[in-house]
């Protein structure tokens, strides 16, 4: 639905225009922070803010309350600029409780504004965030702003009259619940938030089943924002333009939920039945989920008995004929392994998506890596390269689908596509495109032979591709399996010079990819001291760094990879015309390790394996460093 | 109306790959009788896909001029699956041996049969690994001398049967290489069945593992252990047809008919009965207990299958909320606009 941004109370106090914000919502896991969290983040976008958010949560479902394990963060940077990270330092931090405060003040800035629920600093909740003292009576919140709010006082407060369907009104518990909306009432007031998008999110998710709770939770909103209009404790609230984004229609777009929208797209694009094999694992079940909507787009979804039966049966399926997709982290990627190499001497076309997370083993679930690029590149048996596509955004993983299924069909190969959890689980602006206008992938089957005539399942087009025959087709029955294939025929072959014929083959296919997608793009100067050369979803941090180092004087290019394998045929050209290249990755220098064994040229590299994004001023440092070592 | 097919034999199955088992291998005599038994279905061949695993039975859809898969070892049922569901209009086969299926891809399986897809499995046990070259399976019996297990095993040994029926099979039969007519019309009722068919088949391994099933073989002595099942029919066995199967309290036991005994006090099978009961006390009957090892249909029920499910869910949810729009679905949450203006 299509809303038009009203506001629904107007401030009176001096109002400052800013041209963006960073803010933070921190609490228990169980206070409902991602929750309004997104509510902001929608809220903004409504504004005509470019948004982008970063979630960060625990992996149990309810760490014990109140401790640092259990705290949950939402971070949002808003902006009237174009801008591709959740930002570095807080301008506003909300902390509902000592272990959030505790956990999180290092990232706000000198003079940034700290609100904090007074009510939750009692001996009991300073036990349970393991603190002696109460760091509101820290003399080292003077360089902040502190605003101290008895939260869950004024909450209980402003719902104490509502009443649910038998005349009663709300038990504590259920008054608690509404702390994190007034908590989002007064960052509302703050930012020159509207509150209407909320209010009316409200009523669509409780108004029908729990009036009283939608209600309340209205009722704790407005109370925030008139408790900021009327406390004196802020001097001014401020205001954020709209962002000058191109003209359209837009709405927000999480990673996952954009990339499962692209792959339904592909498949509608390329006249395909969608089918998504999948096991649940963070963070990439959310694609399972958003994909099992779909039925009524011809989408089958099959949550398999495990990872590996979840991609055996997408390769099932693309032998059938549709298009399949099979889904994981990097611990199910690696029990994947075997099923996708066979996908690769099958030839069959299949998409393998990884959203990555912290890893080794089970590693850091919730948190965000990029360590799974050697994985993609070199985790099966044998020789046997893959295409990899890596997203840089949330909304860019609508075109990575399509694009990848785009190659995969054409080549007749698997492709890997890297995403990973900060991009799977942030958000930002999507400008709508309509599908009518979108690129259509044909893709072709072979139809029935003559008598007489042989069909050659392993024959190849100019491409290298061989035919995808669908069974169901007369005369061109033929036999797949692991087993070194005969060239043309597709026999069983233990010929030495046919495995090294078809070895050679398996890999100039990948090969040629190079040429049919678009080649890597620089932007700043075109030759000079630095290139900076980033992947996947540190696009917003360097991309943003290397503007502001332009902006200070550096001569610093940047350049990011879409396709990892095979590299664009530019990549080598571009990487000569820079004194030294610069690789920023959350990881220990994967691409690195790659760039170097390809191009034989040295790289300097920023590595960061801490679960968390980079942030801008980190890469800026960085920068700076490699371009002074220079002189 | 009738519509013309042309009239295929076991020939027109047979694929232009020369079959590679060792001379003597029960293996042959299983595809020879899926060649002569497929033309009676009246599916065209290239509707019809056999998918395997890794082992010597896995070797299968080589041999057969359908579509076919040799994938990876133990997973055959999951490529099935995701084929089946992406096209319910294939018959899907797939073709397994008991480290393939019991071992490796025991996960596999039993999901392949609680899920009841519409797939015919056919498990030839030989009681070996073949093709790594004779480590006991985890169907060998306890105590079998192997190259893994010099000294005797001391795993205990999987009823493929019991596991079928455990996972609710709605289809569980068992054959034998040798006992060829029986064994083609058993793989005729799996094609015929609607839901997860699953035939165990004694294959004899005359390499590895000799004999295994020679009991059951054997022309002097097979009567007495194996127990020929019938829909309707009481549980009779011997060479004599002398002995039956009598239930007491919850234990079967055999009997000899005459002295008191009739046909009326014998156990009657019911591949029908709704519970799973009956099906998994004759898949627990096995010689070294003392009874005759029952062959033919244990079980036979209709419940709903996997792949139908699939696409009447997604009939019914086309029907409530019409056709996927794409457009729409993309501006199904809070949109705004951005002039030209900025």
């Amino acid at each position: 639905m299509s809303i038009t941004p009203q506001d629904t109370l107007h401030s009176d106090k001096d109002t400052e225009s800013l041209s963006g914000a960073t803010v933070r919502l921190a609490g228990d896991s169980g206070d409902g922070m991602q929750l309004v969290g997104s509510q902001l983040t929608n809220t903004s976008a409504l504004a005509g803010n470019d948004v982008a958010t970063f979630p960060d949560f625990p992996a149990e479902i309810r760490a014990p309350r109140g401790t640092r394990a259990g705290v949950s963060g939402f971070q949002l940077q808003f902006s009237s600029e174009d801008i591709f990270t959740p930002g570095d330092e807080l301008d506003a931090l909300v902390v509902m409780n000592p272990a959030a405060l505790v956990t999180n003040i290092g990232d706000l800035q000198d003079r940034g504004v700290l609100i904090a629920n007074e009510d939750s600093f009692g001996e009991k909740d300073l036990k349970l965030a393991n603190l002696d003292h109460n760091p509101l009576e820290s003399d080292k919140l003077n360089k902040y702003t502190v605003i101290k709010v008895p939260i869950t006082t004024l909450t209980r407060e402003a719902v104490k009259e509502v009443k649910n369907a038998d005349g009663e009104t709300l038990g504590t518990k259920e008054a608690d619940r509404c702390k994190n909306f007034f908590a989002l009432g007064i960052i509302c007031w703050l930012y020159g938030r509207d509150l209407e998008p909320t209010i009316r999110f409200l009523d669509d998710k409780f108004g029908k089943k729990r009036p009283d709770v939608a209600e309340a939770n209205t009722l704790a909103l407005k109370a925030g924002w008139h408790y900021g209009e009327t406390a004196e404790l802020f001097e001014r609230n401020y205001q954020v333009q709209a962002a000058d984004l191109t003209p359209g229609t837009y709405t927000n777009v999480m990673g996952n939920q954009a990339l499962a929208w692209g792959m339904v797209t592909a498949a509608h694009l390329s006249g395909k039945e969608l089918f998504y094999g999948s096991y649940p694992i963070t963070p990439a079940s959310p694609v399972l989920e958003e994909l099992s909507n779909f039925k009524n787009y011809g989408v089958k979804t099959f949550q398999a008995e495990d990872e590996i039966a979840a991609v055996c049966s997408a390769i099932g399926a693309a032998f059938g004929g549709s298009m399949a997709l099979t889904g994981s982290s990097g611990p199910g990627i690696a029990l994947k392994g075997e099923a996708m190499g066979l996908a690769m001497i099958l030839e069959l076309p299949l998409l393998i998506l990884n959203v990555q997370r912290g890893g080794p083993s089970t590693g850091l679930p919730t948190k965000t890596e990029q360590s799974d690029l050697l994985q993609a590149m070199f985790g099966r048996n044998g020789e046997s390269p893959l295409p990899v596509i890596a997203a840089r955004s949330p909304s860019d993983c609508f075109d990575v689908a399509q694009e990848a299924w785009r190659i995969s069909s054409r080549f007749m190969i698997p492709v890997i596509i890297l995403s990973d959890g900060y991009i799977a689980n942030g958000a930002e602006p999507w400008k709508i495109p309509d599908v009518n206008e979108l690129d259509k992938i044909p893709i072709s089957h072979p139809e029935a032979v003559a008598e007489g005539e042989t069909f050659l399942p392993y024959s190849r087009n100019e491409d290298l591709a061989r035919p995808w025959a669908l069974p169901g087709t007369e005369t061109l029955m033929h036999r797949v399996g692991g087993l070194e294939k005969e060239d043309l025929t597709g026999n069983v072959s233990y010929d030495p010079e046919n495995h090294q014929h078809m070895t050679n083959i398996r890999q100039e296919k990948v090969d040629r990819i190079a040429l049919a997608v678009d080649p890597v793009e620089v932007t700043g100067p075109e030759s000079g001291d630095l290139l900076v050369l980033s992947w996947g979803g540190t696009y917003g941090a360097c991309t943003t760094a290397c503007r502001r180092s332009r902006d200070a004087g550096l001569s610093v290019a940047h350049a990011h990879l879409r396709w990892l394998s095979p590299f664009p045929a530019n990549l080598g050209d571009i990487l000569k015309r820079y004194r030294k290249v610069l690789i920023p990755e959350l990881n220990m220098g994967q691409l690195s390790l790659l760039i170097r064994s390809r191009f034989l040229i040295d790289t300097v590299s920023l590595n960061k394996v801490k679960g968390k994004p980079f942030k801008v001023s980190e890469v800026m440092s960085k920068i700076r460093e490699a371009v002074e070592s220079l002189d | 109306m009738s519509t013309d097919l042309p009239v295929l034999t076991a020939a027109d199955f047979a694929s232009d790959q020369d079959v590679r088992w060792c001379p003597g291998c029960g293996d042959y005599s299983i595809l020879a009788q899926m060649k002569k038994m497929l033309p009676n279905l009246g599916v065209p061949r290239e509707k019809i896909v056999f998918i395997s695993g890794i082992g010597c039975s896995s070797r299968f859809p080589y041999y057969m001029n359908t579509y076919g898969m040799h994938s990876i070892h133990g997973r055959a049922p999951a490529f099935a699956t995701g084929l089946k569901v992406a096209r319910p209009d294939l018959q899907v086969w797939v073709i397994t041996g008991d480290g393939d299926a019991l071992s490796i891809g025991g996960n596999h399986l039993m999901h392949a049969i609680r899920r009841n897809v519409n797939l015919n499995i056919v498990l030839f046990n030989n009681r070996i690994y073949g093709l790594t070259k004779g480590q006991y399976s985890p169907t060998s019996p306890a105590g079998k001398r192997t190259k893994s297990t010099p000294y005797g095993s001391v795993d205990n040994p999987l009823n493929p049967l019991s596991l079928a029926v455990g996972c609710e099979g709605t289809f569980v039969a068992r054959s034998i290489d040798t006992y060829i007519k029986h064994l083609g019309a058993t793989l005729q009722r799996a094609a015929e069945h609607q839901g997860t068919s699953f035939v165990e088949v004694y294959q004899n391994c005359n390499v590895f593992n000799d004999g295994a099933w020679s009991y059951a073989t054997d022309r002097n002595i097979k009567a007495d252990h194996l127990l020929e099942l019938e829909h309707g029919k009481p549980m009779i066995f011997g060479k004599d047809l002398d002995k039956g199967i009598r239930l007491n309290g919850m234990e079967p036991e055999v009997v000899e008919l005459g002295k008191g005994i009739t046909e009326d006090d014998l156990l009657f099978h019911d591949e029908k009965a709704t519970e799973p009961t009956l099906a998994y006390l004759l898949s627990r009957m096995r010689k070294e207990d003392g009874f005759p090892e029952p062959i033919g249909v244990l079980r036979s029920v209709q419940h709903p299958t996997y792949d139908d499910g699939v696409v009447q869910q997604m009939e019914h949810v086309t029907e409530q909320k019409g056709p996927g729009d794409l457009n729409a679905l993309f501006r199904s949450g809070d949109t705004w606009e951005v002039g030209a203006d900025g």
